[in-house]
């Protein structure tokens, strides 16, 4: 196990030095970010090419990236165009989408866990056919008409949240939020969960468990979920990094100043020290996520093991 | 055994939709208390967005920095917010005889927020500072007429500086200085109320980190909190002497990264004002807000911009294409349809915020930008068709709607010409690359551009855009009549003089259409029931410190 988990961690050097490498050259592609800096007017020779000493734009990409890498060893992730150092963004912004993120991830395992158990055990019901038909509809519906529809007839009509999170977003602000930006995963939660426990119901472990006469809840909870759960367990974990990149639609209609936010203006804006900084830090948390998700199978099925 | 299963997990349900119900009141509760707050202390709420650069004032190229530089700064001279002329602010005279040497005289009185007077030292440290090439301020172009500008500021790639003063600045006393320029230039002292030339305290040179943290002028209001990227809190400054103290107790500017979400916030009472409405609204906001919507025009016009460099575009003959397109396009419907009147059709290379004594005249351009299909067909045609048979207008898809309206003009030309392939919409991811583009001369065919004053003179919409080798000349344009006449216009000893001058020197740009003028922008903005006294200046930035709160 611990070398496992050596060995993952090892893994994850050269996976981190390629993906900054990639990110760093793709932006890079995306061309000079100093004409765009002058707006409407054409920046004069001179201080386009001072910008340019500054940030290092005007050495080759192989040196600019040594150079942001050993910039980044020694903690200093750069600076955005406003002045703002990049960890002082991302102090900012990983916060809010943590928080958005874990409300997120709640209402998927709360909802998506409970609906995906009962409409499995209910195969062919009413309840399931409703269900699944619900799913289908939430996965259908883009998530920026969820939220506008959702924000208009909670914050506007109801008025029972304002309509955008202020700056500090804390976690009552983020509920909405949080579940539009979970329902489309919440739904394949759902859809996922139903598969699995339909499937384990006709399970031989099962039919031994209802044999020996044991509770209907301890069956249910502890053999027919703990074996369920593995799938739905690998699609939440990289759920994580998926929900923390891809917030960006979901951020911008609630006004949360998060990841996504930052990701895109550092894309608009051709700045890479703040789309390498973030991603670089979104890589990793992929990648502990999924680390996460591989030692948990042995927690669900302890017939799972590592070396 | 079933039942308690079932009971559980609708006591957890119920509890989740419990929590969420009663975060939502409290949130909610939470929001009339900000509002009954404002009205106590007269604070009003505005939107914002996130500057693209640190605020200093010869570093702020776009309008969300500026409208903070405003209120918190005040020039030697201040564009009167109904009718766009140049006052004396700080200036208590600037007298020239020969439209190169001014003399600056200053009123007395006048401090920073912090203390500190703003006396002549002010201008000529901060103008300095500006000018100078290690700084690399964005807007350092603004200040080339001072003698000695190449000398700080050389301008080719690669050269250092040999000086790090302006010669052309000298200090008579406290409260005088001279400007020597390095051409005659008789609207010099009209262009001294932009944010460039704002004057600077002693606190920003000696610690420059602090001061970009929360910047200190010497306007009607002072920073006391500044959140990058999310909010700016500003009080009124009651030691402000000037003649146009704030009317209300501050503002609160929210950065917003989507406007729909500003006015959705607006409508739900979270904000007071909304400095521009959604493309998306236009159709609702007549019924919304009834006459607190605001739709005045502004110093903004909209072009499509020819790179005359191209052999596509520099034919003796492709002047006629370019008039017949312009008369290709059906500027009235497109306003009207896509734009619900928030843009008017133009007719000329200014805009009509600048009034007819400041240069904008109705109609300069004529018949060639009225809509004609067939005298446009007829043009196309004379002057040897369309280069290649068809044509694409560039944009960038990233921000703004042009993508719409572009379609619409290319509709107009392919209408008017019966060729349903002559014009097609050419995106351009972001604005970066397409500024890359334009700025390194790579267009082909026609492109989208904008121009939005820096200050409201007719020489600020044609000398920069049109002048051989000018800074925004994205056409590349020369032409030695246009240019002879702007040195003249910029030579003559009158106002008057000057603008009729500038006025010639436009009528050549219809001979020549090396742009198609398009139409003059309007400023939108929306406010709550709680204000009054809202407008809009001529730059389509609010009139903060006018605005009184219920």
């Amino acid at each position: 196990m611990g070398r496992y988990v050596i060995r993952r961690l090892l893994q994850m050097i050269p996976v981190f030095i390629g993906s900054t490498f990639l990110i760093f050259f793709m932006v890079y592609a995306l061309g000079d970010p100093v004409a765009a800096l002058f707006g409407d007017r054409a920046p004069d020779p001179a201080t386009a090419a001072q910008i340019r000493h500054d940030l290092h734009l005007d050495d080759p990409l192989w040196k600019q990236y040594l150079i942001y890498m050993k910039n980044i060893f020694t903690g200093d992730f750069g600076t955005a165009f406003n002045g703002q150092s990049v960890t002082s963004l991302m102090g900012s912004a990983f916060p809010v989408t943590i928080r958005l993120t874990i409300v997120a991830i709640i209402f998927e395992i709360i909802i998506g866990i409970t609906l995906g158990v009962l409409t499995g055990m209910k195969r062919g019901k009413p309840v399931d056919t409703g269900v699944l038909l619900l799913t289908l509809i939430v996965i259908s519906v883009p998530t920026f008409v969820t939220g506008y529809v959702l924000q208009y007839l909670f914050g506007v009509q109801l008025k029972w949240t304002s309509p955008s999170v202020s700056p500090d977003a804390p976690f009552n602000e983020l509920i909405l939020p949080g579940l539009v930006l979970a329902l489309v995963s919440l739904a394949y939660v759902t859809r996922l969960t139903r598969t699995s426990i339909a499937e384990n119901t006709r399970a031989d472990y099962l039919r031994t468990a209802v044999a020996k006469g044991l509770p209907r809840r301890r069956i249910i909870v502890r053999h027919l979920l703990r074996n369920s759960l593995i799938p739905v367990v690998t699609f939440i974990g990289t759920d994580i990094g998926f929900l923390m990149g891809g917030a960006i639609v979901t951020e911008r209609i609630f006004n949360i100043h998060g990841v996504g936010y930052q990701l895109y203006q550092g894309i608009l804006r051709n700045n890479a020290p703040t789309v390498v900084g973030f991603v670089t830090i979104l890589v990793l948390v992929f990648l502990i996520a999924n680390l996460l998700v591989d030692l948990l199978y042995a927690v669900l099925d302890p017939r799972i093991r590592y070396a | 055994m079933r039942g308690a299963t079932r009971v559980k997990w609708a006591v957890g349900v119920t509890a989740v939709a419990l929590t969420a119900a009663a975060c939502g009141g409290s949130s909610d509760s939470g929001g009339s208390g900000s509002s009954t707050g404002g009205s106590g202390g007269g604070i009003v709420r505005a939107s914002w967005g996130d500057p693209q650069n640190p605020l200093e004032p010869a570093n702020t190229t776009e309008v969300q920095g500026g409208k903070v530089l405003d209120m918190i700064f005040r020039g030697l001279k201040q564009y009167n917010p109904k009718t766009a002329k140049a006052e004396n602010m700080i200036a208590d005279s600037i007298t020239t005889s020969d439209s190169q040497n001014f003399d600056i005289k200053l009123k007395s009185g006048w401090t920073f927020s912090n203390g500190e007077p703003v006396n002549a030292d002010s201008f000529i440290n901060a103008w300095n500072y500006d000018t100078l090439l290690k700084n690399a301020q964005l807007n350092a172009s603004f200040f080339q007429y001072i003698d000695g500008y190449d000398k700080v500021h050389p301008d080719t790639d690669g050269a250092k500086s040999t000086a790090t003063t302006l010669s052309g600045l000298t200090k008579v006393s406290d409260t005088e200085f001279k400007v020597k320029l390095n051409q005659k230039f008789a609207l010099f002292p009209d262009t001294l109320g932009y944010a460039a030339f704002y004057p600077l305290p002693k606190a920003f040179f000696s610690n420059r980190t602090a001061w970009l943290a929360k910047p200190v002028g010497n306007g009607p209001y002072a920073i006391s909190s500044y959140t990058k990227g999310s909010k700016m809190e500003l009080k009124k400054w009651d030691g402000y002497k000037g003649p146009d103290p704030a009317r209300n107790g501050g503002v609160e500017l929210r950065v917003y990264t989507d406007n729909n979400t500003a006015y959705t916030d607006l409508q739900a009472g979270n904000i007071d004002l909304v400095d521009d409405i959604p493309v998306a609204q236009l159709r609702n906001v007549k019924s919304d807000l009834g006459d607190r919507y605001i739709n005045v025009p502004a110093g903004i016009i909209q072009t499509i911009a020819f790179p005359l460099y191209s052999s596509r575009w520099s034919s003796a003959n492709s002047a006629k294409v370019r008039q017949g397109l312009s008369m290709a396009i059906d500027r009235k419907q497109i306003t009207d349809t896509i734009f619900q009147q928030t843009r008017t059709p133009a007719t000329d290379w200014t805009s009509p915020v600048l009034g007819s004594a400041g240069g904008y005249k109705a109609g300069l351009c004529g018949a060639e930008c009225t809509y004609n299909a067939a005298k446009a067909k007829q043009l196309v045609a004379e002057g040897g068709g369309l280069p290649g048979g068809k044509i694409t207008i560039s944009y960038n898809a990233d921000t703004g709607s042009h993508k719409t309206w572009v379609d619409a003009v290319c509709n107009s030309i392919n209408n008017a010409l019966g060729n349903n392939k002559a014009c097609v919409g050419a995106p351009v991811g972001t604005f970066a690359d397409f500024r890359n583009r334009i700025t390194s001369k790579q267009m082909n065919d026609p492109f989208r551009a904008g121009w939005q004053m820096d200050y409201p003179l007719i020489q600020d919409f044609l000398q920069p855009q049109y002048f051989t080798g000018a800074s925004s000349n994205d056409s590349h344009y020369s032409n030695a009549t246009f240019d002879k006449l702007v040195n003249q216009a910029n030579a003559a000893s009158s106002t008057a003089d000057s603008v009729s001058k500038f006025q010639d020197a436009e009528k050549q740009l219809v001979t020549d259409m090396p742009a198609i003028p398009l139409w003059y922008q309007n400023g939108s903005a929306g406010y709550s029931a709680n204000l009054s006294n809202v407008a809009l200046n001529p730059f389509s930035v609010p009139v903060y410190n006018e605005i009184k709160v219920k």
